[in-house]
């Protein structure tokens, strides 16, 4: 049973940096319709989505969300220990992100740095990662930066994709602390079905499928839902058979599992996959609108970093100036699915960042 | 699990279809009304009702709503 329980660590800070294009979804050509455009709208809540140029990759995202939060917290760069970097949109295909990005930032040459591949459950599986480092104490401060910039690497010929995703990339910073209260613990449920690979996938261009002149051919697969096989292909229906069967299920595991007081928790951040699947979710797991924050609205499906993107637009005044519990709850590509219970006590959360 | 049932569930996904156009050989995807949103409807109904997770090819290679009811009974 993947339940984890980690002592000793506390989150500082959390930021966001997301490119300043909007798109509006209404005004897309993929939808046939004006008509088909609002149902679209209505039923996944998503109405704008923020666009990177051709310039910009995910680390440039989280490389600004990294330098504001460092300011922020008033940190020096040679105390930073370990850097880990949540992407499925690297910078190349070798070397790791984040060695490129231990540079840029200007931290330590002996600074641990690792990238993990995973989407929509990236940052729960990151925080597992990073606060097991710094539980020991061997590490003091560690970075963890988390995000995508899927608009690169979706058809905009795909009615079924194109208008949920969009590009953020986030920062979060940890740090370790002695003696801490029982009460700081983080725990973790974390999962994995891979017999789901290829329900989110982009079938060609690493070393399966070695990207060939026919990676590039665009097919039809349905009305308005044209794409090549170097594109993500979704299959939303089981997506959504999947997220509104494991993320509840996780979150009441990990509930029972660490005999956790449900309704003393603050919020509940789920990952940002879609109105319609997310309200299925939260009605399930019996909570109360206010409980449960969204970003849908203006900011999309920005995959690993919808948790900590919902925690600064819309949890800013509350994470920086209240003590919270709070439980995170990621679900999708892999397929893989988490959950997180954490406490804040007043943390840093660092202004929107736009580019 | 009950087909008639079933048949009610099935038409209760729908605002704009008249309740009698269901029965157990009625192709739901040919209904004006059948779109994607209906599909993950279904698929959140069957989750709800009878614990079962429907996939897409289970929709997708289902022509009556009676197809789908013994999909569900046999995943149950």
């Amino acid at each position: 049973m993947a339940f984890l329980s980690i002592e000793n660590v506390i989150i500082k800070g959390v930021s966001a940096c997301v490119p300043s294009c909007i798109q509006e979804n209404i005004k897309l050509p993929v939808f046939l319709s004006q008509e088909d455009a609002h149902k679209f709208i209505s039923s996944t809540g998503i109405e704008n989505r923020r666009v990177s140029d051709e310039k910009t990759t995910t680390s440039d995202l989280c490389f600004h969300a990294a330098e504001k939060l460092i300011a922020d917290l008033n940190w020096q760069k040679e105390d930073i220990d370990c850097l880990i970097f949540v992407t499925q949109t690297p910078d190349y295909i070798l070397p790791a992100t984040s060695c490129i990005l231990q540079n840029r930032l200007g931290l330590s040459e002996e600074c641990f740095s690792l990238d993990i591949s995973l989407g929509c459950s990236g940052w729960v599986y990151g925080m597992s990662i990073i606060s097991n480092l710094l539980s020991t104490g061997a590490f003091k401060k560690g970075l963890l930066l988390v995000g995508d910039t899927l608009s690169k690497i979706n058809s905009k010929d795909d009615k079924s994709s194109y208008p949920l995703f969009a590009d953020a990339g986030t920062a979060t910073a940890l740090e370790h602390q002695k003696n801490m209260t029982k009460i700081k613990k983080i725990y973790f449920h974390l999962a994995t079905d891979g017999s789901g690979f290829e329900t989110i996938i982009i079938p060609d261009g690493a070393n399966r499928n070695r990207v060939s002149p026919e990676s590039f051919i665009n097919k039809e697969y349905g009305e308005g839902i044209v794409r090549n096989n170097l594109n993500i292909a979704l299959n939303g229906m089981d997506v959504f058979s999947f997220g509104i069967s494991k993320a509840p299920q996780s979150v009441n595991k990990m509930i029972e599992h660490f005999n956790l007081d449900k309704e003393a928790i603050n919020y509940f951040i789920f990952h940002q996959a879609n109105l319609f699947m997310n309200e299925k979710i939260r009605k399930k797991l019996k909570l109360p609108e206010e409980k449960v924050p969204y970003s849908l609205k203006e900011f999309g499906n920005t995959s690993s970093a919808t948790i900590p993107l919902t925690m600064v637009t819309q949890l800013q005044r509350k994470l920086q100036n209240e003590k919270l519990k709070l439980i995170g709850c990621g679900f999708g590509v892999g397929l893989s699915w988490g959950s997180i219970y954490f406490s804040t006590d007043k943390i840093i959360c660092s202004n929107l960042i736009e580019i | 699990m009950e087909l008639n049932k079933f048949i009610e569930n099935f038409a209760a996904l729908f605002d704009d279809t008249d309740l009698s156009k269901f029965s157990s050989t009625t192709k739901f995807r040919e209904l004006e009304e059948w779109s994607s949103i209906l599909a993950l409807s279904l698929i959140a109904m069957s989750d709800e009702e009878y614990n079962v997770k429907l996939k897409g090819d289970d929709i997708r290679n289902s022509q009556t709503i009676e197809d789908v009811y013994n999909i569900i009974k046999s995943k149950m």
